[in-house]
């Protein structure tokens, strides 16, 4: 089932489009800033059962507020039940926990259960967060070669292109919206440069592949039939990426809601992003048989 | 192409026999080593505490400082060099003036690789410490590969103490790794709440039995200490009796006649002696028992203890008797650990994710082969049972090298099921408009195969690149994410080239004259 739909007609469109929430993204990210978890500000995190009816969050609230912790935020976390305690303490006091578990006994009673802790120094989680740029900074530079050595340059900057924005728009949305940053959305973007890649991989093979058959061919026209004659499975591949997806985000538990959202928007980025930023970057970048064929040689 | 050997297909058959054997193996029990392999589950599954120390070194390199302050003073007095001044500064150097006309022979002795004033480290190629000279005003420090050393050299003892500690406490198989220099990580699987833990790591246990004196009775000069409980301050003297170190054992006892729990203890033969001395000649003073810098209890010394055994008592309970009595049979730590990242997961919570994490592959698994058995119908047959075996090939490995399962790696087989049919997608889609130019089946498909293998690999190897930087720096949870998502690549490659290709091959093969295969 080949289609034939005119892709390209809307690449000026698109672009134009994309350039804009490319800008809002850094905007967002720059004065809106990113919601770091504790692996990457530092701090407790402690996510608390209650184990009966009475207890309620502004009751939480109370007590938490009177143990002189700073800052605390907390908020439900899945279901009622559950609880999400977050704060960034200074003096780093080891009997921390302990302390609060016995004041938290003291004001509400012994009907909690503490399912999760975890602290943060603030030397390991600015490790963390280097760490973590880092490693998004390798797999772009990996891809980056990767794609040299087995595409011409032009072929490249079109992926490449293609990459950041889908990292950018993902990062945006989840500045936009202050989604908590962790180690997991770091993850996610990891797998998300791999999708994107991969994606926009397919089609370039087979632009690659429809230079060398149809010379007379512009490239205009041959992205197009490109993105149509991979369009099936496009669409195949995203559709049970995004299903496999959709059941991690639904049944998979709180802990794995942020990493599942980052890549269902980076799947759809991606998927997006093979179409209409790296096929239009070898339009305009006026790539034809002769690009192909001159690398070759 | 669309033949296979009779080995290919063989060793197909005994590999995927064998990746069934061991999914199955995490089921049961069997009683050869062997094959009675399971999948680790990480801390976030099964529960448990992970906690990362950092020794503070400071304290060390000021202690290695004077220690080499005094031998440095012998040394000059043995070389008729006259020191004018030398102390140790609190920024971690030791000055040191003499005159100027000994700086030659100081200098000398700072620079001779075979000597012993300054250690040369052959593999280095690099002294111990690094001397700055201003006209007679010395300033020692560390050099780099001196601090390196030092720093190792706390790092085994450190670990080796915690260990110890760790073990007597009797949790179910800690880990206790180095990470860097300066830094030990601990695991300890089914710990839900590692506050005595943190407890005994958090203390240094330096033992030491000194005197209570007069301000300035003593020559070595003395400090005040507080007590542990606050109730007293004391004068303590700067000279130990005897320390830590000599202690052979220790451990909770009930005091029968006064009811009381105490820590009984043993000295060597060095510390017997020594206490024996001391008690000998002190009869009627206070005897401090000191840790960490804080007295635990003071005694006034009735009799002398001759016998090499002791008991320390000071409003204990069972538990802070029996914590006592652990810390200073392992011994003391050469500096303070301090706890600077700490992950605990309760058993409910890791139980929880077990649950979520197998119904989101199940429910997955089911929307995905689904979708591919709507979309492909034969083939989807095909696609779906190679994407069965690629589970079971994936999950297999993983208990093979008993590899740890976190949550992240449960999102990682997931994505592994939903990106995996992406390769027998890509070579279906191709031998479509392949059979569109080819009436011959069998040739349309063994064109598809070979036309679509770059895509193919392309496809993969970029994932695969993901994977491996992930797990390079990744930790915990999402290194366990980089390794099912980066071996599932691996079993994908092979299932759709070696078993899906067979199964669409004899498929083929056997309807070759039928038109619309696909």
């Amino acid at each position: 089932m080949i289609q034939n739909l005119n892709f390209n007609k809307y690449y000026k469109l698109f672009n134009i489009i994309s350039v804009v929430l490319v800008i809002l993204s850094i905007i967002s990210i720059l004065f809106k800033g990113l919601n770091y978890g504790v692996d990457f500000k530092g701090g407790t995190l402690i996510e608390l059962r209650i184990n009966d009816n009475q207890t309620t969050i502004s009751n939480l609230r109370s007590a938490f507020n009177n143990m002189n912790l700073g800052d605390v935020a907390i908020k439900n976390f899945g279901n009622d039940n559950d609880y999400l305690i977050k704060f960034v303490k200074k003096d780093r006091d080891k009997n921390l926990i302990q302390n609060i578990k016995k004041d938290l006994q003291s004001s509400i009673g012994p009907v909690f259960e503490f399912r999760r802790v975890e602290s943060v120094g603030p030397k390991v989680s600015a490790e963390l967060l280097n760490k973590g740029l880092i490693a998004i900074a390798a797999s772009l530079g990996a891809m980056l070669f990767y794609i040299w050595i087995r595409f011409e340059w032009q072929f490249s900057l079109g992926a490449i292109i293609a990459l950041f924005h889908d990292v950018i728009l993902t990062i945006g949305i989840f500045s936009l919206f202050n989604i908590e940053i962790n180690l997991s959305i770091v993850a996610a973007l990891l797998t998300i440069v791999g999708y994107s890649m991969n994606d926009t991989v397919v089609i370039f093979d087979r632009v690659r592949e429809n230079l060398k058959k149809h010379i007379s061919i512009k490239i205009f026209e041959l992205t197009n039939i490109s993105i149509n004659e991979t369009l099936s499975r496009t669409i195949i591949t995203s559709a049970t990426t995004l299903l496999a997806l959709l059941s991690i985000f639904i049944f998979g538990g709180e802990i794995l809601k942020g990493f599942s959202l980052a890549m269902i928007l980076g799947v759809i980025f991606g998927t997006y992003s093979s179409i209409y930023i790296a096929n239009p970057t070898l339009v305009y970048l006026k790539v034809s048989y002769k690009t192909v064929v001159k690398e070759d040689k | 192409m669309l033949k296979f050997s009779k080995i290919n297909i063989l060793i197909t058959t005994l590999l995927s026999i064998i990746v069934i054997f061991f999914t199955i193996s995490n089921f049961t029990e069997f009683e050869d080593e062997f094959v009675n392999k399971k999948i680790n589950l990480g801390l976030d599954l099964q529960g448990g505490s992970y906690l990362l120390l950092k020794i503070d070194n400071d304290p060390v390199i000021i202690k290695e400082l004077q220690n080499k302050a005094i031998s440095l003073k012998n040394v000059l007095k043995e070389n008729n060099i006259s020191v004018l001044n030398i102390r140790v500064t609190d920024d971690k150097k030791i000055l040191l003036s003499i005159n100027k006309k000994d700086v030659d022979k100081l200098n000398q002795l700072f620079n001779d690789k075979n000597g012993i004033v300054n250690p040369y480290f052959d593999q280095f190629k690099s002294f111990q410490f690094e001397i700055a000279n201003q006209e007679g005003n010395f300033e020692i420090f560390f050099s780099k590969y001196g601090l390196i050393q030092l720093k190792t050299s706390s790092l085994d003892q450190a670990i080796e103490i915690v260990r110890r500690r760790v073990d007597e406490v009797g949790t179910n198989e800690p880990n206790i790794l180095k990470r860097g220099n300066d830094r030990i990580l601990v695991e300890l699987p089914g710990l839900d709440d590692p506050m005595r833990i943190k407890n005994l790591l958090g203390k240094t246990a330096n033992l030491s039995f000194r005197f209570v004196t007069q301000t300035n009775e003593e020559t070595f000069g003395s400090e005040e200490l507080e007590f542990e409980d606050g109730s007293e301050v004391a004068n303590v003297s700067k000279r130990i009796i005897v320390s830590g170190e000599n202690l052979i054992d220790a451990q909770p006892r009930m005091d029968n006649q006064t009811n009381e729990t105490v820590v009984t203890f043993d000295f060597d033969r060095v510390g017997a002696k020594r206490f024996g001395r001391a008690t000998t000649k002190g009869i009627g003073k206070r005897l401090a028992i000191v840790l960490d810098g804080k007295v635990i209890s003071a005694p006034v010394i009735q009799e002398a203890i001759v016998a090499g055994s002791g008991q320390i008592s000071g409003d204990f309970t069972f538990q802070s008797a029996t914590d006592l009595a652990l810390l200073l049979r392992s011994g003391a730590l050469p500096a303070p650990l301090e706890i600077i990242e700490e992950r605990t997961v309760g058993p409910g919570l890791g139980q929880d994710s077990i649950k979520s994490g197998l119904s989101a592959l199940l429910i997955g698994f089911i929307l995905v082969i689904t979708f591919m058995l709507i979309k492909y119908r034969v083939f989807g047959i095909i696609a779906n049972a190679t994407l069965i075996l690629n589970l079971f090939f994936l999950v297999g490995i993983l208990t093979l090298f008993e590899a740890t399962l976190t949550l992240p790696g449960i999102a990682g087989i997931i994505l592994t099921v939903g990106m995996a049919v992406d390769a027998n997608v890509l070579i279906f889609e191709r031998i479509k408009e392949e059979i569109k130019n080819e009436k011959n089946q069998i040739i349309a498909f063994d064109a598809g195969y070979n036309k679509s293998r770059n895509a193919v690999l392309d496809a993969n190897i970029t994932t695969l690149i993901a994977a491996i930087i992930l797990f390079f720096l990744g930790s915990g949870p999402i290194k366990g994410f980089a390794v099912t998502l980066g071996i599932g690549i691996f079993t994908t490659l092979f299932s759709v080239y070696f078993i899906a290709r067979l199964f669409t091959s004899i498929y083929v093969i056997r309807n070759k004259n039928k038109d619309q295969l696909i």
